[in-house]
């Protein structure tokens, strides 16, 4: 076998699997972040919960229903999506002629509200939901062993981001939507209804989190705090692709993935810090952020 | 509002629009103070005026996008003041912002395409390129990338496609070289011969008197003054004196 800076290949790879596993959730809830940034103003601090109510909706589906996987592949996001939509019509939506902090701090309270609801409830001890009977196993790849969810995972993460990248850059809907980014009056004067774009973008947003959810729960523990804690990482991931950056948050969420998991491989120490490292080194340099437009 | 007697109170019935009485503020500060006019089916009708005297704020509160607004607006017969912005627009009535308002994320093509077809009877996206052929070569373009006059066709070229036939134009030939000035006077008559109804902001009251049929003088939120393109010449002066120039 050969050795790689003297670290055996299994171990490289796996590592760069995790990283891009990570890189994959990343990619998926900062892009929500994104689009709902974009239009909204808003930075939703709420979208760690609305994740986690992603992945506990999967599991109570399963667990009270017998509803399986790819149904609540299906059906989460949609629900929690219209979960999103009905708190930006009944709250968000009164704050768009205040500050923008105060989009922050209602998103957080809910955050907050949300996770406290289902620590209640459930505790914080993980709930165990079982990998679907399709994608269990794995495939011996030659130089590693891929197990097949993780695979599904990245692929699943990869599809639903181009998709969304493909919609908002070349379409004519997303036409709509960066034009409605740019210059909401106009775009309303043109005679098109921009309140109820941004209640949906909203909830398409939601949605992605909460599909983010769904694909999590196999992989990790189904626990309230699992959204607070990625979220923060999330959040420099978002600072770093720059603000409201469809493809920088792609790009920028599986490459700190995979950044991160190679940092585990030569310097296990400094894989916590090393997205934080990076963004700040970013707001150094280039404060709109890699993507950001210097405005 | 008996202190603030509009000096112009033109007929009502025979117009497409007829606004009266119409009062605007941004937030407390109060800008437009009781404006009337008319403008008739198929007429181009010009608000001329100094820097800052309503004429920008008069189309933004018909159109709804100045929300604080009283006094009527009737297009149509039909009343606007409490309509939003969009449904003004699906309405009939097509804006085109002082500041052109193309958007940089978007190609030339896809912001010629943005503004949705209200009504049959819009020109075709290849009748726009027709008029405004310099756009043909540049679809791909990103839209700020154009010059000045392209923004400016552009701005103009993609609210012809709605269906919308009437136009409120604010100050489409701003800041721009003579050539293309007169291209967009050529296009203004040759919409009104196609039955479009303009209503047109200038400051520039020369290329104004070569296209419109009625010029109304705006002063400090009021339209002060009303005269026909026949008694444009015996009115220089006074016009002068109004505009400042
Ligand atoms: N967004 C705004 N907020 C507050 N006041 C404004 C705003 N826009 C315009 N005003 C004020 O309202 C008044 C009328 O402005 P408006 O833009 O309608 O003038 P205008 O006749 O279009 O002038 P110009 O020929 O320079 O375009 C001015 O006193 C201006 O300072
Ligand atoms: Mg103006």
């Amino acid at each position: 076998m050969f050795e790689l800076l003297g670290i055996p290949p299994q171990a490289l790879f796996g590592q760069l699997l995790l990283g891009l596993i990570n890189g994959s959730f990343y990619a998926l809830l900062s892009l929500g972040l994104a689009v709902i940034f974009g239009l909204l103003n808003i930075i939703n601090f709420a979208h760690g919960a609305q994740y986690m109510m992603g992945a506990f909706l999967a599991w109570m589906l399963m667990t009270y229903f017998g509803i399986g996987y790819w149904w609540a592949l299906l059906l989460v996001p949609i629900a929690v999506g219209a979960s999103g939509v009905v708190i930006e019509r009944l709250m968000i939506s009164r704050l768009y002629h205040l500050d923008h902090l105060y989009g922050l701090l209602l998103t957080f309270g809910l955050a907050l509200i949300i996770q406290g609801l289902f620590r209640n409830q459930y505790g914080v001890s993980g709930l165990p939901y079982t990998i679907p009977a399709e994608l269990s196993g794995g495939t011996n790849l030659g130089f590693m062993f891929l197990p097949n969810y993780r695979g599904w995972v990245v692929l699943a993460s990869l599809v639903v981001c181009l998709g969304t990248w493909f919609t908002i850059e070349k379409t004519k809907l997303g036409a709509y939507l960066r034009a409605a980014t740019e210059n909401p009056t106009l775009v309303g004067a043109f005679g098109i209804n921009v309140p109820r774009m941004i209640t949906l973008t909203y909830g398409f947003g939601v949605g992605l989190a909460a599909l983010a959810g769904v694909l999590a729960a196999p992989i990790y523990s189904v626990n309230p705090n699992m959204g607070a804690d990625l979220i923060i990482v999330v959040f420099a991931v978002v600072v770093i692709g720059g603000m409201g950056s469809i493809l920088g948050a792609i790009v920028t969420g599986f490459g700190l993935g995979i950044i991160e998991g190679l940092t585990r491989v030569f310097y296990p120490e400094g894989s916590a810090v090393v997205i934080f490292v990076i963004m700040a080194l970013v707001l150094l340099v280039k404060p709109a952020g890699l993507f950001g437009r210097t405005v | 509002m008996v202190e603030a007697a509009p000096l112009i109170r033109p007929e009502a019935g025979t117009a497409e629009l007829a606004v009266r009485d119409l009062h605007g503020w941004y937030d407390e500060s109060h800008v437009l103070h009781g404006i009337n006019f008319d403008v008739r089916p198929g007429e181009v009708v010009t608000l001329l005026g100094r820097n800052g005297a309503g004429k920008t704020t008069t189309l933004k509160a018909i159109m709804g996008i100045l929300s604080k607004r009283t006094g009527s607006v009737r297009f149509m017969g039909r009343e606007l003041i409490g309509l939003p912005a969009r449904a003004i627009a699906r309405a009939g009535i097509a804006f085109c912002p002082e500041e052109r308002g193309i958007f940089s994320s978007l190609s030339v093509e896809e912001n010629l395409m943005l503004p949705p077809t209200i009504r049959d009877g819009g020109l075709s996206r290849d009748d726009v390129l027709g008029i405004f052929p310099n756009l043909r070569e540049r679809l791909q373009s990103q839209g700020t990338k154009l010059s000045g006059g392209e923004q400016q066709m552009l701005a103009i070229g993609r609210i012809l496609r709605t269906g919308a036939k009437f136009l409120l134009l604010d100050e489409p030939t701003e800041g721009l070289a003579p050539v293309i000035v007169q291209q967009i006077g050529a296009t203004l008559r040759t919409l009104k011969q196609r039955g479009f109804t303009i209503v047109l902001v200038e400051q520039n009251f020369h290329f104004a008197a070569s296209v419109a049929d009625r010029h109304y003088v705006v002063e400090q939120g009021r339209v002060i003054d009303e005269i026909s393109d026949a008694e444009l010449a015996a009115n220089t002066e006074k016009l002068h004196a109004y505009l400042g120039v």
